[in-house]
């Protein structure tokens, strides 16, 4: 594990203010990790309360994105932050606009769960055993890029870029899948797209998974490894020792 | 019934991430222990990191050494400072920075206690030479300070001084072109031209630094070496200035020492960071500000200690 040092400043606002950027950035983290979680047991088990929850805590995710894009636009202006501190802020922001497309994709798996409620609830379990299992993996790689980012942790935010390779082909083979469902039986395609439309949101969830764990690498390292496939990044890495 | 369910969203926000904190805190404080002290760390540097040396070399000092009596104040400083280059040295107060920047023009003459070993060299020339004679020295390495020092001239005189001693030129035709082209390049020009016989002394901070600096240019130097140009004066005066380096640089060669980190930033190609004598890190400046390689370097450019 790396250590940045932000509470090592001569001036210990300035430290607050980092500490607090990061704070705000984890507990919007804990919040948008409810919420996946949230939207893909609404789809389980077919519970459209649950759903309408997580449709209103969305609003809640976009007002802690404004407030923390406001508290790092502040930090910029006071402190002109170079190096690592720079880097954390720019991360902050990225990583804050990541979370809340997490959330933004939550949003739409809980749309999913009450339109397959409406049309008729968990008559057909087609589709379910993708969903929960790429549902893991997504929940589990959204919960290790913000274990990186609070430790500092490189190896795990490249575990998570592994991850999401991962999840990126569990998705595709779902897809062929549910396409072969849908031409044995066309009367469930209303059924399987709505599964379809979850699982793109948790690939796409995925991704940005993928997006926070590169910024912690650029936090750290200050290498940016957007784009670059992981043995290019564990190359790079390697290089520097 | 939105807050009661935000409520209860909260605390469990905050509990993933009191728990997250919970392990960082205890690697971090295994990590603090390590630790060495900046001083131990700068009395152990043996070797710059970064890219201290240049292609096509103005200035190249090798293996430099400033003594103040028993006081050590520079230790083995080797830099190139590439031609038509701005390269910026920062570093706290005391770390050698200026010291080190006039031994480039060999201002440490003046002081008796002070020995300069090792070399520099301009342009391959050995500016320690015994036999060289530091005026022309001077005019080729051209100085600004800390707090401007104009002469109790008039503003012609000052910057027509430097042209006139060295024998520069001799017809008055030529002399006032040289004094408006060194004002104008200055940036000086608009605001004097009308009142070039008032005295320097009488013009505003701003205005007497920039005049400071027409007096350098008027002879043509190589190099131009600034000490803290900006230190007393305001953000515009101060923005002025830091334009009038950006344009210089495409004639000059130029070496500021500077307190603000941000200016560093953004007049400077390169970056060389001193710590207790030692020139710890030299490196592009957009690499020094975001991503340094030294921990000294991202410590003090970070406000880190004191």
């Amino acid at each position: 594990m790396e250590n940045l040092h932000i509470d090592q400043h001569i001036s210990r606002q300035f430290n607050t203010d980092l500490e607090h950027l990061r704070e705000h950035l984890l507990e919007m983290g804990g919040l948008v990790e409810e919420q996946v979680a949230d939207a893909v047991r609404a789809i389980e088990s077919a519970d459209s309360e649950l759903a309408e929850k997580v449709l209103r805590t969305e609003d809640e995710i976009d007002r802690r994105e404004v407030a923390l894009d406001e508290e790092c636009t502040l930090v910029l202006a006071r402190r002109q932050p170079a190096a690592s501190d720079l880097r954390l802020v720019l991360m902050v922001t990225k990583a804050n606009r990541d979370l809340e497309r997490m959330g933004d994709e939550a949003d739409k798996i809980a749309h999913m769960a009450i339109a397959l409620n409406d049309a008729g609830g968990a008559t057909s379990p087609r589709g379910f055993v993708e969903l929960r299992h790429i549902g893991n993996s997504v929940q589990a790689l959204v919960h290790q890029s913000l274990d990186a980012f609070a430790r500092f942790d490189v190896q795990t935010a490249i575990e998570v870029v592994k991850g999401d390779k991962q999840v990126d082909r569990d998705y595709g083979s779902a897809m062929r899948e549910l396409a072969t469902y849908m031409m044995e039986d066309p009367r469930s395609i209303t059924r399987v797209m709505n599964i379809i439309w979850a699982l793109r949101s948790l690939e796409r969830i995925g991704d940005h998974a993928r997006n926070i764990a590169e910024h912690v690498i650029y936090l750290v390292h200050g290498m940016d490894v957007r784009h670059t496939s992981v043995g290019e990044i564990e190359a790079q890495l390697e290089e520097r020792e | 019934m939105q807050d009661t369910v935000i409520e209860s969203k909260a605390p469990t926000a905050k509990a993933v991430q009191a728990e997250r904190t919970k392990k960082t805190t205890k690697t971090e404080s295994n990590a603090m222990n390590a630790k060495r002290s900046p001083t131990e760390i700068a009395e152990s540097i043996t070797e710059t990191v970064g890219k201290p040396l240049a292609q096509n070399a103005k200035l190249a000092m090798r293996d430099v050494n400033v003594y103040y009596d028993q006081k050590q104040a520079v230790f083995d400083v080797n830099l190139d400072i590439a031609e038509n280059q701005v390269v910026a040295l920062i570093g706290p107060s005391g770390c050698g920075k200026s010291t080190f920047l006039r031994c480039l023009n060999r201002m440490n003459d003046t002081i008796d206690i002070c020995r300069v070993a090792g070399s520099i060299q301009l342009d391959g020339m050995d500016i320690y030479d015994s036999k060289l004679d530091v005026v022309p020295l001077r005019a080729r390495v051209g100085m600004v300070f800390q707090k401007p020092n104009p002469f109790p001239k008039s503003i012609y005189d000052n910057v027509a001084y430097g042209p006139r001693i060295h024998g520069l030129v001799n017809r008055r035709a030529d002399l006032d072109e040289v004094v408006e082209s060194s004002l104008r390049k200055a940036g000086l020009w608009e605001e004097v031209k009308d009142r070039l016989e008032s005295p320097g002394t009488g013009l505003s901070g701003g205005q007497q630094q920039r005049l400071c600096i027409a007096r350098t240019i008027a002879v043509s130097p190589e190099v131009i070496l600034m000490d803290e140009p900006c230190s007393a004066l305001d953000p515009i005066a101060t923005a002025k200035i830091e334009e009038l380096i950006a344009e210089l640089s495409q004639n000059f060669t130029i070496a500021i020492v500077t307190h603000s980190m941000q200016q560093a930033a953004r007049v400077s190609h390169r970056t060389a960071y001193f710590h207790l004598g030692r020139l710890v890190e030299v490196n592009e400046t957009e690499k020094v500000f975001t991503n340094p390689d030294h921990e000294l370097t991202e410590a003090y450019i970070t406000g880190r200690f004191g």
